[in-house]
């Protein structure tokens, strides 16, 4: 039966781009998108870098404007929570007392921030950064004279967010409980290498350091970080970024399977064939034979979404998309393509002493992701190379003055003997 | 403001109005056209808002920088010598009457 009602839980990137791929692949039945925050669909890379700095202001973030819902024909509930999905019923709740019912449902809930288990936790001026909101209260924090910020987390958000705090003249540490940053999302080459660029800029790196509490005035305001090492730091100011959890919380009350994230099949179909679930609450099956993946980037919430919205409107194909991921820190533009966990073999090509270089990684011989870091082009032809199979082996990349710039264009990607 | 002519793949065109400071990028967004994707914002980091600028098009375009070059470097249809970044296109009355082809895929 095809499809004449669609409810859309969470009206995030994925959210708001499955409602506008139905409509513009020409689904023409009901689109409810509901989200539980009180503004229409944003961006959220910009909150941890250009927002906090005022170089993008509300309207560069927002991802569409009102008229748009109107013209589409897409009903934005925003402001409101859905508590409750009966599969049996095909309906959903909301929390104001509302009903929907759906043909099918795509689960777009996106993550929360984990909270750090330490005393203190819950004392004023400890923030962590996901909403709109929050990434407003910390702008104006910032937006004064010098303050003591520490971040605990030397993951994206915590250092993005430590970078643009010390260019904006405040006092910044990061305490991080791993040896180096970005620990599980890079080559220890970049990470050795990014870690010194963020000192330059008079950033203080606290590795393998954990926070065992967080003291506060008698008011109950921030004070400083108590390190397990018996190190006090002061600060007026402490952001937490260590990681997030997917929210599968209502899925599991449904009776959903869920497992760190809504388990789905390659088509993104959950336990149940008329609930999708896409972004970063959804487990999918990636990473290699037998294994299931669950990623947190724009690229792979919005890929998903287009992926479900072609299979709503009756195609659809598995979802084979390669993952990719930006970064902006110490005024560095920073690329990833792939998987690079596993790998085995890493060549870097490039200048890094002039920022600008990539890292190729291999697994087995196969290239399996690139780290770019001032090389646009490396990154948009890695990901190409990684879509066609076409790269170049490890010897091949390691011959003096190789570059992916002239290997493509020397051999663009029509008729060539693929290594997949 | 300016209008400007979206031309599909299969020949269809869309034609909308953009308004300052929108880019061309932003136009198709807002209209809700299927074949700009536009995954990075507009920050010139995924090269998934490539368009080929009509071949007879006298409209005048603000120079390519180096990013917007090396991006499209990778984008998924191959790159022309008329190929541009639309989120790279601010709209300015100038622009009034361009001609954009969209690629057969972006990502
Ligand atoms: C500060 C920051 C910087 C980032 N920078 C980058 C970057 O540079 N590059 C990149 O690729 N990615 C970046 N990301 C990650 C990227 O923003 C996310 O991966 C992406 O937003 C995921 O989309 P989503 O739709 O899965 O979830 P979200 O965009 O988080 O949307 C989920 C929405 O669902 C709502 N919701 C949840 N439960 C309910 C409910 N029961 N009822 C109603 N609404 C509900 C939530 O309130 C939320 O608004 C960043 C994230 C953050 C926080
Ligand atoms: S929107 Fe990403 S490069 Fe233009």
């Amino acid at each position: 039966m095809a499809a004449r009602s669609v409810a859309v839980i969470g009206a995030g990137q994925g959210g708001l781009e499955t409602a506008a791929a139905l409509r513009a692949k020409g689904f023409d039945g009901r689109i409810t998108l509901v989200g539980e925050e009180p503004v229409p669909p944003y961006q959220r890379p910009p909150l941890s870098k250009g927002f906090l700095t005022g170089a993008v202001g509300h309207v560069d973030l927002t991802l569409r404007t009102e008229s748009f819902f109107e013209s589409q024909d897409i009903d934005l509930v925003t402001g409101d929570r859905v508590c409750r999905i009966d599969l049996f019923r095909s309906r959903v709740e909301l929390a104001s007392g509302g009903r929907l019912d759906y043909d099918r449902l795509v689960l777009a809930t996106g993550s929360r921030p984990r909270v750090l288990p330490v005393p203190g936790a819950n004392l004023d001026g400890v923030l962590t950064l996901r909403t709109l909101a929050d990434a407003e209260e910390l702008r104006a924090l910032l937006d004064g004279p010098p303050r003591q910020v520490a971040v605990v987390g030397a993951g994206f958000v915590g250092l993005e967010l430590a970078s643009t705090a010390r260019a904006l003249g405040h006092e910044v540490t990061v305490v991080e409980a791993q040896p180096r940053v970005l620990a599980r999302a890079l080559t220890p080459q970049l990470s050795h290498w990014l870690a010194d660029r963020h000192r330059q800029q008079g950033v203080r790196l606290l590795m393998s350091s954990e926070v065992a509490a967080l003291s506060g005035s008698a008011s109950g305001r921030v004070e400083g970080v108590l390190l397990r090492d018996g190190t006090r730091l002061p600060a007026d100011l402490v952001v937490i970024g260590i990681g997030v959890l997917p929210r599968s919380e209502l899925a599991a009350d449904a009776g959903l399977l869920v497992g760190d994230g809504v388990l789905v099949d390659p088509w993104l179909r959950s336990s149940d064939r008329s609930v999708y679930a896409i972004g970063d609450c959804a487990r999918f099956p990636g990473g290699g034979p037998g294994r299931h993946i669950r990623l947190e980037s724009v690229q792979n919430a919005s890929d998903q979404a287009r992926c479900v919205a072609t299979a709503i409107c009756g195609g659809g194909a598995p979802y084979t998309a390669v993952p990719w991921f930006w970064s902006e820190q110490c005024a560095l533009r920073l690329q990833m393509a792939g998987l690079t966990a596993d790998h085995d073999e890493t060549v870097t090509v490039g200048h890094p002493d002039e920022g600008r270089f990539s890292v190729l990684c291999y697994r087995e011989g196969a290239l399996v992701g690139v780290e770019s870091v001032g090389r646009p082009a490396d990154h948009g032809i890695a990901r190409r190379l990684l879509t066609t199979g076409a790269w170049p082996s490890a010897d091949e990349a390691r011959t003096p003055g190789f570059t992916l710039k002239s290997f493509a264009v020397e051999r663009p990607s029509e008729g060539l003997p693929t290594h997949a | 403001m300016a209008k400007i002519t979206y031309q599909h793949p299969d020949g269809t065109l869309t034609v909308v109005d953009v308004q300052a400071p929108d880019t061309v990028m932003r136009g198709a967004k807002l209209n809700n056209i299927d074949g700009i994707e536009a995954q990075c914002g507009g920050s010139a980091q995924c090269g998934t808002c490539h368009v080929y600028i009509d071949e007879a098009s006298t409209v005048p375009l603000p120079p390519m920088d180096e990013v917007e070059d090396d991006v499209l470097y990778g984008t998924a249809c191959p790159r022309r010598e008329n190929s541009r970044l639309s989120c790279q296109l601010p709209v300015t009355d100038d622009l009034d009457g361009l001609l954009v082809h969209l690629p057969e895929a972006q990502s």
